[in-house]
């Protein structure tokens, strides 16, 4: 397959040199090579800039509340672990407003690939400060710039057992295409990180910014060292891209009986019989 | 003999109550005996004061009275607490020596409970010799209590029920030798009501039965029975039973796994469902199929975690931002349960809309025998679903004359489906048209609302046009029962389901009456004002109960008395 067959008729919304056309270029490839034809897929998103993504590609999508997209789409694939999953959301939807949601699915660890656009601020809403916004940056709401902590979401899925961790570049395609493929192949949970320069309103974290920071993890690294993901994962001048994790372990599928069930969406309700349930309560 | 009898077994949390509350009603059913048992017990696992209270009778019985013919205290808070409930005539039990009473009042009666436990095996075999005696004392014979106990600890091995039920003989063979039995034997005749339910387990078998297969939701009481239930049958019937990380997260679920294709849903009382309230609305604009269960509790915020209240009525009527059609099912008995479970997931899928089904505590958790002449009842309904062949421009969200658009299915259609809480047009993307706008208000709203309108489950009408006729939702159906077969000149009407209204039937059976009252758990009358509101009919006034406790048939009765 080409990645053209994913093309959507829905025009476009971003702003011209968004760093979510590089994700979308990434998908688009990284679908093709997979090879499954677009009913076979499901999109799921939240609110923000990233959740439009699935508008943009051809494919089943549920574009769902903010900070929601995770449960909607990890009881999508339970319904039906026949589709492949695959949630685009942001750092305001993820690790915002659906914090709870990021730590929880995680601990679930249902088979889905969850990219994350990481603008480190809030597009849709015009510059605010987002979980990952970098302290000291002086937005509207924070004039005086922003004081709190950024939120380290790849320490934090190490720490919570991620089985799948691991950080792209939207100027890195190729790259992030073969991640997306990787993440996908992984069963469980796997997480994607990407940096993603918002040209409108991130007027620190650009592309001339990353590009003096960002490197890709040689082969040297051990993905199935936790330790040594947790110290790549830790850096914070200059910027890994690449699988920092991969460790295969039973997933939700296995640990549920979900795998040992035919797809919960292929039951036959005509014929429940609730006649044995019923006599225990004679 | 008596033509009924009320038993409480009290005590404090920990101590078996429940467990020898359902003793009592196996007995009673077994030895053919109808019975209605309530439970009112207190947010803690361990001390404070529990009782559970069974009516037991010749005749079905719908609702519970407010005092109770024999009491059996457990431990000495309990005599202090329920003292007050003893009916005129009544026996209180309790173990005088042990709970260091030394001066027995009027119908207190020496028990020594605990030594009858100590020589069966030890002291938490307390309950089972409660048991025993009023297996003497009401039955006249032990089978019943035998089979209960059995039953009872069945799953706990031969050893604790056969420890159990020399316990229980041991009670039953010192009433039978030194009490005094009055007139507490209660008549009994065989009867076709075998099966033991309460409200909240009957929904979820309505709920298995109806095909749910992914139930998500978070512990909260009252609702957590129906989680439990399902999960109890989820292996056997394909079920997976998700514990999500709050109710947001578990509506979420729901709706995702809906719109995967699968029959799903939620539950959860009123502080969960306020969380939920944004998904309620997504479900809406997305047309995604969705079920939940409100079982309610007194509010606001954490009010009576294991109380009893109809407060969210309106809640469950406006729930989510936005306006959209839903339907509110309001189940009076453990069988409309059942039915209301089954009704809300084919209401859900043919008309692609929330489905609301309002229980309340009292109702999740009294139990009574009941008969189920239909084990299937309506068959699934799925609605329209766009079929693997369909071309793949087909149009999730076309116009149409009823409001309700082909239903894709993710993998399993041959057109693609997508879903979009922004608001969208045929095709599901984004669009900010206000004339696309107003079709899709029209198509969610007043198109599906005409539908569900013309099925809404008809209300239960006795007595239509009576000189007084009482108004009631959900749990009030069986003391509005009771109480107007007491009182001449009284008839109700019962509403399985709150909305659409059913305007028209209500009028119908108000024609002619002479006042008209609501009954409700709740301070501020909603039903009466509902009502009013789409029928223009106005209540005289509403008999209110909102102190956490359910309507007792003797207080409507004493209700409508004063009225008069």
């Amino acid at each position: 397959m080409e990645p053209k067959d994913f093309n959507s008729s829905d025009p476009v919304a971003w702003c011209p040199g968004c760093g979510n056309f590089g994700i979308q270029s990434a998908l688009k490839t990284a679908l093709a090579r997979l090879g499954k034809p677009p009913r076979e897929l499901l999109l799921v998103s939240g609110i923000g800039q990233a959740a439009k993504m699935p508008h943009y590609i051809k494919a089943n999508f549920f574009n769902g509340l903010h900070g929601r997209a995770l449960p909607a789409a990890a009881a999508a694939k339970i319904a039906n672990r026949e589709l492949t999953v695959i949630v685009t959301t942001g750092d305001g939807d993820c690790y915002g407003e659906g914090g709870n949601h990021f730590l929880h699915n995680i601990r679930r660890n249902v088979d889905m690939t969850v990219i994350v656009h990481d603008n480190q601020v809030y597009g849709l809403t015009k510059g605010q400060a987002s979980p990952t916004t970098e302290r000291g940056i002086k937005t509207k709401i924070q004039p005086g710039g922003v004081i709190l902590a950024p939120f380290p979401p790849l320490e934090t899925a190490l720490a919570l057992g991620c089985g799948f961790v691991a950080r792209g570049y939207a100027a890195e395609r190729e790259h992030l295409a073969e991640l997306i493929l990787a993440g996908i192949a992984h069963k469980g949970f796997s997480l994607i990180d990407v940096f993603q320069p918002c040209v409108s309103f991130n007027k620190l974290n650009t592309y001339d910014w990353f590009s003096t920071r960002v490197y890709k993890v040689g082969p040297e690294h051990d993905v199935a060292d936790k330790s040594a993901a947790l110290a790549l994962a830790a850096q914070r001048e200059r910027l890994p891209l690449g699988v920092l994790y991969s460790k295969p372990g039973p997933a939700y599928g296995e640990l549920s009986g979900l795998d040992a069930l035919p797809p919960l969406v292929n039951a036959d309700l005509a014929n429940v019989d609730i006649a044995p349930a019923l006599a225990d309560f004679r | 003999m008596k033509d009924e009898i009320s038993v409480r077994i009290t005590g404090e949390a920990g101590q078996g109550v429940i467990s020898a509350g359902m003793m009592l009603c196996r007995m009673y059913k077994e030895s053919g005996r109808h019975v209605f048992a309530i439970q009112d017990y207190m947010s803690r696992i361990r001390g404070g004061n529990n009782f559970f209270q069974v009516r037991a009778a010749g005749r079905p019985v719908a609702a519970p009275r407010r005092q109770a013919d024999i009491i059996v205290a457990l431990d000495k808070e309990a005599v202090e607490a329920n003292r007050g409930a003893l009916a005129p005539g009544g026996i209180l039990l309790l173990d005088a020596g042990k709970f260091g009473i030394t001066q027995l009042e009027a119908g207190w009666v020496h028990v020594p409970l605990y030594a009858l436990a100590q020589e069966a095996g030890g002291e938490l075999y307390a309950n089972s010799v409660a048991l025993g005696l009023l297996a003497a004392l009401t039955c006249g014979a032990f089978e019943g209590a035998a089979k209960a106990a059995a039953r009872e600890f069945a799953a706990k091995g031969a050893d604790a029920a056969a420890k159990n039920e020399v316990a229980a003989r041991k009670g039953y063979d010192y009433a039978a030798g030194k009490i005094k039995r009055g007139d507490f034997l209660l008549p009994s005749a065989p009867h076709e009501r075998p099966y033991l339910l309460a409200g909240n387990e009957a929904l979820a078998l309505g709920v298995i039965s109806a095909g749910c297969k992914f139930y998500s939701a978070y512990p909260m009481s009252p609702s957590t029975g129906v989680m439990n239930t399902v999960a109890d049958y989820a292996a056997k019937y394909g079920i997976i039973v998700e514990q999500a990380e709050d109710e947001i997260a578990a509506v979420n679920m729901a709706v995702g796994a809906a719109f995967a294709g699968a029959r799903a849903m939620t539950g959860t009382s009123g502080g969960g469902f306020a969380l939920m309230c944004e998904g309620l609305s997504l479900a809406a604009i997305t047309e995604t199929p969705l079920v939940i269960a409100i079982v309610m509790r007194p509010g606001p915020a954490t009010g009576f975690p294991t109380r009893t209240a109809q407060e969210d009525l309106e809640f469950a009527l406006h729930a989510g931002h936005g306006e959209f059609a839903r339907a509110v099912y309001t189940p009076g008995s453990p069988e409309e349960c059942f039915l209301a479970a089954k009704r809300a997931f084919n209401t859900a899928e043919r008309f692609q809309v929330p489905a609301l089904i309002l229980s309340d505590q009292y109702l999740a958790e009294s139990f009574t025998n009941v008969a189920f002449p239909d084990t299937t009842g309506e068959p699934p309904d799925r609605g329209r679903i766009i079929s693997s062949e369909a071309a793949p421009e087909t149009r999730r969200y076309e116009y149409s004359d009823d409001g309700v658009s082909p239903r894709a299915i993710p993998g399993r259609s041959g057109a693609l489906a997508v879903a979009d809480s922004d608001e969208h047009g045929p095709e599901g993307h984004i669009t900010e048209l206000a004339e696309v706008r107003i079709k899709m208000t029209e198509k969610r709203l007043r198109l599906k609302l005409a539908g569900l309108a013309r099925e809404t489950l008809p209300p239960t009408v006795v007595n239509p046009g009576a000189k007084t006729m009482l108004c009631g939702f959900g749990s009030t159906l069986g003391v509005m029962r009771e109480a107007c077969a007491a009182a001449a000149g009284t008839g109700f009407i019962h509403y399985p389901q709150v909305w659409p209204f059913p305007a028209d039937a209500t009028l119908a059976a108000l024609k002619g009456a002479g006042r008209v009252l609501t009954v409700e758990n709740n301070a501020t009358g909603q039903l009466a004002r509902l009502i009013r509101r789409e029928t223009g009919a106005q209540a005289a006034g509403s008999i209110l109960k909102y102190d956490g406790r359910p309507f007792t048939a003797d207080e409507l009765s004493a209700a409508l008395e004063g009225g008069k």
